[in-house]
């Protein structure tokens, strides 16, 4: 057995390549979307090194110019560099939403084990409201919720938190009802097993795979709702670096043609997004295949 | 027929818990949250006894019961109130703006299904090829682009450089006329008064704020006609239909494609949901003067009736729209009528 | 001596799928008879639905005909460009299949589903004279023509598969393959059907390939029988012939498993062992891990098929 770095590295690449093969080309999406979602972390995380100005320095450049050497991105009204906003404002929308994501599934989940392993009338008001807030436009309420909140980054991320939770509860119940007719559960249950036990070491186990591809599909919806918002005026203050309240500025200007203000910030929401939704696509098919079909 | 009649009474009762779930939300959301609307109204620096009056006056210093009882009353008379800031009933103020809102969500409807459904059962029927492998990508790549980004690169290409479609309003400024506001809906208004110069123009308004609104959503039914399509092409009838001799495009876009369109139909009670959040951010990017826009423009101004008002109409739309769906399923497929 | 209606000379299907490449069908040579019925039996998995529907060329993604030939009249279907094919299919050569609740399309009536099989082959056909010519087809059935304004699903299973049959004949055709078509029918309806079958194939002067892996009706029914196992022939011939005197040992231990009520078995006959991996098949003759009586020649080389008074069988005991 060869154990140095290089033989390392060509074990790692023939298994990736392996998996590849094996799936096909849903791999190779998950390999693109995780490929974006990390180049997107490592420009949030690495911030401070990467961009060439400071976000808020009102003084960088001319006003309002075009992209060119100095300002890969071009200068807002206010001289700032975009292109440094667009760095920092990574680190804005990837908080919000992967916060609001795993706010969300931790509420929607562990409501989803609670209601569909009590169930009874608990169940059913629970799945009523739940139902009702599915069926209702999520952006709105996440409108009515920002609107009603103080902006900041813990609230909008509550705001958006908020519209999922009924996704996953509904998963996780649907998926605990099924378990819970298992023979093995009864087992456990004649045997003494107490709720929280069987919850923990059978249902929630079982549930993890499809929450996992679920997740990811959240944060990218949650992505687009917190720059919905943002560029709503909503959520949160306009001392935060941020890609949707860039493209509202950015809106008045479209009249006069200075495209640099609104094509760089939505382009980069739109990436993002994509990354992890095709990451979720890929997961799903590689954790639910459908082999001889699609 | 009696199984179907059956069938939409048992499906109306079924809509009224959740409607009342739904404005109970509403109601919790508008009051409990932090913040305190008269004051803001006010101004902020208004001294006690003004805002206690203007409390009394709004019914807002009642316990919280007594003012949701109120609340489901006045709703149940069809009286949502009166706005905070401007003299007038909410009422009247959704009834001026709601018929935008429905020619912008019905024509971007009509766009999103026939790119969608067309796009996604060529890709259902070429699967595994090139040609499905990038329809697939167009739909996830068109949904993840947020749909005001979209509106503006539209706006930018077709309105600033190109100056072909205007990027504001449903009407250019020289058009507008009382006339028009017979229902509100200035197509049906402008067909009715005869004057096509006027049609020409509203519908040139309409064109960017629907392609927008259109494609974007035409992202989820390429991806749900190519799905649904992908398990009807596997049924027996398909199979069966071909040993017969006829020609395989027939058996796709005829044979399948209404096998499939019938669950499409299904989904489509939960895609008004998302049109009508696209909606909203689709009128503020165009200035569009429907509901949406209403929405925000009330935000700002803290008028916390009209923006309760705005939130419950969504809520029986959605309630209703999803309600009709169900029901034009039932009539469609003969299984469930007899 | 009847001509053939349809030479399978060679046949090959396989699967390509991610695990490897499944042989459903391996090297088949058959020919079917001018109106004769012939049975094509076997078990689950042994191809004999495959090569049905490579005959019409129905087969689905992934699969593909890999090599031979499929001579209809002398025209080989494999090679035919498209336009001759839809010209076959459902005129000269007309399927039934298993299930015909799900072989209907749910959503147009019946009656419809008959208008467009005759419309689609025969151009100038006006609307009226279809529905006449299925309303026809159905009082030869014993069906009363008002129901083809009915929808699939109003119907009893039996009925339905006397529709089904009725829209293959339609247009007449010579041969007619029924894959499993008793399989989802219960007894009593599975007698009535056979005895349509028969009534049918006097009046049509039809050719039939019936494929089931019930031997019971396939005994009732051919004229000539053909067992397949692993994706090759196995043996075939007259249908008294085989079930009298069953060569491969294959299809005696199949003969042999058929509880008997008359006799007194305390334990029923099995075969031992299991149907062959079709990804990575045996090597020689693809029955030999189970044959009693295998010889080192079976495990090396694949037999032929040796030919004795028109009872063929693929195996070295009669090499």
């Amino acid at each position: 057995m060869n154990y140095s770095p290089t033989a390392a590295l060509g074990q790692f690449i023939r298994r990736f390549t392996r998996m590849g093969k094996q799936y096909g080309v849903e791999w190779w999406i998950l390999v693109a979307g995780a490929i974006v979602i990390l180049g997107v972390v490592s420009m949030a995380m690495f911030a401070t090194v990467i961009a060439p100005y400071n976000p808020y320095d009102q003084d960088t450049g001319p006003q309002l110019s075009p992209p060119d050497s100095e300002h890969l991105m071009g200068t807002d009204n206010l001289q700032r560099d975009v292109f440094s906003r667009i760095i920092f404002g990574a680190r804005t929308i990837l908080g919000v939403a992967i916060l609001a994501a795993i706010l969300s599934s931790i509420l929607g989940i562990s409501m989803g084990l609670i209601s569909g392993y009590a169930g009874g009338g608990f169940d059913k008001v629970f799945s009523l409201v739940m139902d009702s807030i599915y069926s209702f436009p999520g952006l709105i309420l996440a409108i009515a919720f920002a609107a009603m909140l103080e902006p900041g980054v813990t609230n909008i991320s509550i705001a958006v938190a908020v519209i999922y939770i009924p996704t996953y509860f509904r998963l996780v119940r649907g998926q605990t009802l099924t378990i819970k007719q298992e023979l093995y559960v009864e087992a456990a249950r004649a045997i003494g097993a107490p709720g929280s036990t069987i919850l923990a070491k059978y249902i929630f186990p079982n549930v993890i795979a499809t929450t996992a591809v679920v997740f990811t599909m959240n944060v990218a919806d949650a992505i687009m709702t917190e720059a919905a918002l943002t560029y709503l005026g909503l959520g949160l203050p306009p001392s935060v670096v941020d890609w949707g309240m860039d493209l509202a500025m950015g809106k008045k200007f479209l009249p006069s043609g200075q495209w640099w203000l609104i094509t760089f910030p939505g382009a980069m929401i739109s990436l993002l997004a994509v990354g992890f939704t095709m990451l979720g696509e890929g997961l799903s098919e590689i954790l639910n295949p459908r082999l001889l079909e699609k | 027929m009696k199984n179907l009649l059956r069938y939409i009474i048992g499906r109306t009762l079924l809509t009224i818990p959740m409607l009342f779930v739904l404005l109970s939300i509403v109601f919790v959301v508008v009051r409990v949250m932090p913040g305190d609307p008269v004051s803001a109204m006010l101004g902020g620096h208004a001294p006690e006894k003004v805002i206690e009056q203007k409390k009394e006056e709004l019914g807002l210093n009642r316990p919280l019961i007594v003012q949701y009882g109120r609340y489901l009353l006045q709703i149940c008379r069809l009286d949502l109130g009166d706005s905070m800031i401007f003299k007038q009933s909410v009422m009247s103020t959704l009834r001026d703006k709601l018929p935008a809102t429905v020619e912008l969500t019905f024509f971007a409807m009509l766009i999103c299904l026939a790119v969608g459904i067309p796009f996604g059962a060529y890709a259902a029927d070429k699967r595994r090829s090139a040609q499905d492998y990038g329809i697939r990508l167009y739909g996830i790549v068109i949904y993840c682009i947020p749909v005001y980004w979209l509106g503006l690169m539209l706006q930018m290409i077709f309105g600033v450089w190109l100056d072909i479609f205007p990027i504001a309003g449903r009407t250019g400024a020289r058009m507008f006329s009382s006339t028009f506001d017979r229902t509100g809906l200035y197509i049906l208004d402008t067909i009715v008064a005869g004057n096509v110069e006027a049609l020409g123009d509203v519908l040139i308004h309409l064109v960017l704020p629907c392609v927008t609104l259109g494609l974007v959503l035409s992202g989820i039914f390429i991806r749900l006609t190519r799905a649904n399509m992908l398990d009807v092409l596997k049924a027996d009838y398909i199979l069966a239909a071909e040993a017969r001799g006829i020609h395989h495009r027939r058996v796709v876009y005829k044979h399948a494609l209404l096998n499939a369109f019938v669950p499409i139909l299904t989904m489509m009670g939960l895609q008004v949901a998302i049109l009508m959040a696209g909606a909203v951010l689709t009128e503020t990017t165009f200035s569009w003067p429907g509901m949406g826009r209403l929405l925000l423009e009330r935000i700002y101004l803290r008028d916390y009736p009209t923006i309760q008002g705005v939130i419950v109409i969504f809520a029986v739309i959605v309630a209703l729209i999803s309600l009709v769906v169900d029901v034009i399923y039932a009539f469609i497929d003969p299984r469930l009528r007899y | 001596m009847n001509s053939n209606i349809l030479e399978i000379e060679n046949l090959t299907v396989h699967f390509p799928i991610y695990i490897g490449t499944v042989r459903a069908v391996e090297n088949v040579t058959l020919e079917i008879k001018q109106g004769e019925v012939m049975g094509l039996v076997g078990e689950s998995g042994c191809g004999k639905s495959t090569l049905g529907f490579s005959i019409l060329r129905l087969l689905r993604p992934p699969g593909l005909i890999a090599g031979g030939q499929i001579r209809y009249h002398g025209n080989d279907i494999v090679r035919m460009d498209e336009q001759e094919l839809l010209a076959i299919r459902g005129k000269r050569i007309a399927m039934i299949f298993q299930d015909p609740l799900t072989s209907l399309n749910p959503l147009f009536r019946v009656g419809d589903q008959f208008i467009e099989t005759i419309q689609t082959h025969e151009n100038g056909v006006s609307n009226k004279e279809a529905v006449e010519r299925a309303a026809d087809m159905l009082k030869r059935l014993g069906i009363a023509p008002d129901r083809l304004y009915e929808y699939p699903h109003q119907m009893s299973g039996g009925m339905r598969q006397r529709i089904m049959i009725g829209i293959a004949l339609v247009l007449n055709p010579d041969l007619l393959l029924a894959d499993e078509p008793t399989t989802s029918l219960d007894v009593i309806v599975e007698a009535q059907f056979l005895d349509l079958l028969n009534e049918l194939r006097e009046q049509f002067n039809l050719t039939i390939l019936l494929i089931s892996h019930n031997i019971g009706i396939v005994a009732q029914m051919a004229d000539r029988v053909t067992v397949m196992y692993g994706g090759r022939l196995a043996e075939t011939g007259k249908a008294e012939a085989l079930f009298a005197d069953p060569r491969h040992p294959y299809t005696q231990g199949l003969l042999a498993s058929i509880p008997n009520i008359k006799l007194d078995q305390p334990k029923l006959h099995s075969m031992p062992g299991a149907p062959p991996d079709l990804v990575d098949p045996p090597s020689g003759c693809v029955f030999h891990p189970r044959c009693p009586y295998v010889m080192d020649k079976c495990r090396g080389e694949i037999p032929p098929s040796f030919n004795d008074q028109d009872h063929q069988t693929a195996c070295w005991l009669y090499g």
